[in-house]
């Protein structure tokens, strides 16, 4: 089994090189500040007994008042896993660090979260939309999206 | 003296024999060599991940079925654990192991189409895709014998299956499980002994670990490239974890040893089935679930290793009947983040079989 | 035996005609040719179907089987379709040789027929230099592909013609050579006299040439596994993908005429030609057209493509030294042991083909590899 790593374990270790990057430690995930996302990333993926190498998957749920990025970060070789989560509180302009230079798998998906919620990702190297097509107006998946007629 | 010469962009697809669906690659090439490629995707994109939030739980299994349409069964399963994890709805025995069978037959369905596509791509003139075909046909009619359909099942539901199996369909199964193995090793005898199709597929678009790794590529890619990544085993869900089973791994990570993972998987998931079929508990099929399902608020994440990868659903919930937020973690999408690595430098008959080799859903890619 | 033409004289036709044939040279040409074109054209309808029936056997299904007795008008019905469908010509192709290119492919395929000896003095011309005018015109066809290619101004097609104008030069060489061992043999250039020669069919004697023909004729008319140059998987139709109506109804008869050609000329090459016990000797030539014409199926059916590097290098470094050893060897065989017992030299070239074979392959690297950009 994918052992879920306890999130306040991992927040203590945080806590040393980033104390002020923790937002909130939950049972089940780590929410982290959006400007030390890719430091403490790559602190996970590089740290020997952490060494979180596969990115799983990212997506990004609109809560209405934030966005909230959510990672899920596993390793091949500990076969462990944890959820690492960010949330994006300038609904105007939402921008969040790229993931790409660490984790190739993120391209495509954060693509997807661009062109479907409207984050941008700083330090993308080809960041357009990826299913809609260039002159779309507005992210679909967000919940006060104008296309809507039915919700 | 030289000639001069300039790099040639050309359009595969979206429409196009070899790309399994309505994808577009734009090739730069240099004469037949591909020197950059960039994927062009979202031709069959639906909304479903939108879809779903204006329907409640239930209305969204069949949703699902339409992601990776020729694996529907596959898709259906981590929707449906997904929403069981979120509402706490335990599954009888017996409906896990219907799951499961119905699982592992929709992954030999799947890895034979895809064996049989990448020979297309090679050039054999349909012929390895009908016998493929014939042996789907046998599979497809056991799921159209449980759940009357042939091609998008919607069987799976919380808490179990729409409806149990009939009578006739273990022996049925029972003589598919008995004459597949046969036909697998008959199948990997004509491919794999043909010198052409080696010299086209040993050492074509390698995928080393670490890229693969990097790339979160998942399911048969990822243990071509010789990671022992299978989900069934690493994060074991249902009751896998009272089957014996191998999780064939190769080593180089190149098209031939995708294909041969897929041929052993096909072996595992008979081995799989044969157990299955002994274990199979009697009793209910269904737990008793409100159809106006209202999970309390919170989030779940369930995956399981589907025919192409891990498929994955994230669902959020804020206590109402619709899913606040359903994400669908598509395996043929990340697949083809590796694409571009793996194909630049070959050639253009290449392109096409690392493509194949792949073996995406234009369904799943696009959602 | 045919008495050999010596020169090249309109009037020589006039020998291989029974003495009572009715006109002139010129109503005996008209007549000879139409009837000729009718069989290519028959022919070709029946290597259709013939290919429909036999892939659908391959592919455990059962290939048209509607249209008329063993769906037999099911070619035939396909004609009337293409040919009553739009002709489109691309705003902007290269009108000119867009519209040429279909003739360009079918004429000299046609003008091939007039030398293949349907049965003894049945054909149009005897020519003392038969195999060299068929050697010298079949090459035309690609001129006609590589106009298509170049004509349609498309980029998949124009990779079509650039793969059958790489193929066409690498398989041509062995493709000859392997021809110049019947030759040899024979000592005359006429198809007539090599088909008089075989007492002992061709393949028994020439298996090496007749392996190097078979594989280059196979690349010569574009089929599995060399049919880079419309590679469906590839480059979708590749030469002909903006060719529509009865141009393309044109290219598929110049193909599938090559196809019976390559068939016929096997057949009077290596396989006895019209000869035969008991049969009438057309049906013979036809049966034999019909076997090595299943071989190709079978093979299309069967087996992958090359790649385009792959293919290159089977035809430089595999074919065209065994043809070469098999000129040497023959030409050895007649200059110094030429009473040998045609059975022992049996023996001796299978025993050398499957050494040869077997070497080779072992030491045969297809292919480069990835190129470093």
């Amino acid at each position: 089994m994918t052992v879920a790593l306890s999130s306040s374990e991992i927040a203590d270790r945080l806590k040393n090189q980033f104390p002020e990057a923790i937002t909130e430690t939950k049972k089940e995930c780590l929410i982290i500040k959006g400007d030390f996302l890719l430091d403490i990333a790559s602190f996970l993926k590089n740290t020997p007994d952490l060494e979180f190498n596969y990115l799983s998957y990212i997506t990004c749920v609109d809560y209405k008042d934030y966005f909230e990025l959510v990672y899920q970060l596993v390793s091949t070789k500990h076969n462990h896993s944890l959820v690492l989560k960010t949330q994006c509180r300038q609904p105007e302009e939402p921008i969040v660090d790229s993931m790409v230079d660490l984790w190739k798998g993120a391209d495509f998906q954060e693509r997807e979260i661009y062109d479907l919620m409207g984050i941008t990702f700083k330090g993308h190297p080809n960041l357009k939309r990826i299913f809609l097509w260039d002159g779309f107006q507005g992210h679909p998946l967000r919940k006060d999206n104008s296309n809507d007629t039915e919700n | 003296m030289t000639l001069k010469t300039e790099p040639f962009v050309i359009n595969l697809g979206p429409v196009h024999p070899s790309t399994h669906g309505v994808f577009r690659l734009r090739a730069t090439l240099d004469g037949e060599v591909v020197m950059d490629i960039e994927p062009i995707i979202g031709y069959l994109h639906r909304g479903i991940e939108k879809i779903a939030e204006g329907r409640n739980y239930k209305q969204d299994i069949p949703l699902t079925d339409r992601l990776d349409y020729v694996a529907s069964m596959s898709n259906n399963l981590p929707y449906v654990m997904a929403v069981e994890k979120l509402a706490e709805i335990a599954v009888p025995e017996r409906a896990e192991y219907i799951r499961i069978i119905m699982a592992e037959m929709q992954r030999i369905a799947s890895h034979l189409l895809a064996v049989g596509s990448l020979a297309n791509d090679l050039g054999t003139f349909f012929t390895p895709f009908q016998y493929m075909f014939r042996e789907r046909e046998k599979i497809v009619d056991l799921f159209e014998m449980v759940c009357g359909q042939r091609l998008l099942y919607n069987y799976m539901r919380f808490g179990g299956v729409s409806h149990d199996i009939p009578d006739e369909f273990i022996p049925a199964l029972c003589k598919l499980v008995s004459t597949m193995p046969g036909f697998i090793d008959e199948y990997d005898q004509l491919l794999a002994e043909n010198e052409i199709l080696l010299a086209r597929l040993k050492g074509v678009g390698i995928l080393p670990k670490e890229l693969a790794i990097n790339s979160s590529v998942s399911g048969p890619m990822l243990r071509a490239s010789g990671v022992e990544w299978d989900i069934r085993k690493v994060d074991s869900y249902s009751v896998y974890d009272r089957f014996n089973f191998d999780i064939p791994t190769e080593v180089i990570g190149d098209c031939y040893d995708r294909y041969r993972v897929r041929i052993q998987e096909m072996r595992q998931s008979v081995r799989i089935l044969e157990q299955a079929i002994e274990q199979l508990p009697p009793g209910e099929v269904l737990a008793k679930v409100s159809p106006r399902l209202k999970p309390p608020v919170g989030e779940a994440y369930a995956h399981i290793e589907a025919p192409k990868g891990e498929l994955g659903f994230y669902l959020v919930s804020d206590n109402s009947e619709k899913p606040y937020r359903l994400h669908i973690r598509a395996p043929s999408l990340i697949n083809l983040t590796a694409l571009r690595e793996m194909v630049i430098g070959w050639k253009l008959a290449d392109a096409i079989v690392i493509f194949g080799s792949i073996d995406i859903c234009l369904g799943e890619v696009d959602r | 035996m045919q008495t050999s033409v010596t020169s090249f004289n309109p009037t020589f036709a006039f020998n291989t005609l029974p003495p009572d044939w009715p006109g002139n040279f010129w109503l005996h040409w008209l007549v000879f040719t139409i009837i000729l074109i009718a069989f290519i054209i028959v022919s070709v309808i029946m290597f259709i179907w013939f290919e429909r029936r036999l892939i659908g056997r391959f592919q455990i299904r059962l290939g048209p089987n509607r249209v008329g007795p063993f769906g037999l008008f099911q070619a035939i019905a396909d004609v009337i379709k293409i040919l009553t469908k739009e002709d489109i010509v691309p705003q902007k192709a290269d009108k000119v040789v867009f519209w040429l290119a279909p003739l360009v492919a079918l004429v000299p395929v046609l003008m091939v027929f007039a030398v293949v000896p349907l049965q003894s003095g049945a054909m149009l011309v005897d020519l003392n230099i038969g195999i060299l005018y068929v050697v010298a015109l079949s090459s035309i066809v690609s001129i006609g592909i590589f106009m298509a290619g170049w004509g349609s101004n498309n980029k998949y097609s124009i990779i079509g013609a650039m793969r059958d104008v790489a193929q066409l030069i690498s398989y041509e060489i062995p493709l000859v050579l392997s021809i110049v061992g019947v030759v040899l043999l024979t000592g005359s250039l006429s198809l007539t006299e090599i088909v008089g020669a075989q007492n002992i069919p061709f393949i028994l004697l020439q298996p090496i040439g007749f392996f190097v023909f078979f594989i280059g004729s196979l690349a010569e008319i574009n089929r599995c596994p060399f049919d880079l140059v419309e590679a469906e998987s590839e480059i979708i139709a590749g030469y002909n993908i903006e060719f529509s109506g009865s141009k393309f109804a044109t290219f598929f008869l110049a193909e599938y005429s090559e196809a019976v050609l390559l068939s016929a000329l096997t057949a009077t090459l290596f396989l006895g030609g019209w000869s035969g016990p008991l049969l009438p000797p057309i049906l013979w030539l036809l049966i034999k057209m019909f076997a090595v014409f299943a071989i190709i199926i079978w093979i299309r059916s069967t087996l992958p493509r090359f790649r385009i590097d792959q293919m290159m290098a089977f035809a430089w470094k595999f074919l065209l030294p065994l043809a070469l050893i098999n000129l040497l060897l023959t030409s050895l065989q007649i200059v110094f042991w030429p009473e040998a017992s045609s059975w022992i030299i049996v023996l001796l070239s299978f025993a050398i083909l499957v050494a040869l074979i077997l070497v080779w392959s072992k030491s045969f690297k297809p292919g480069g590899n990835k190129v470093g950009i």
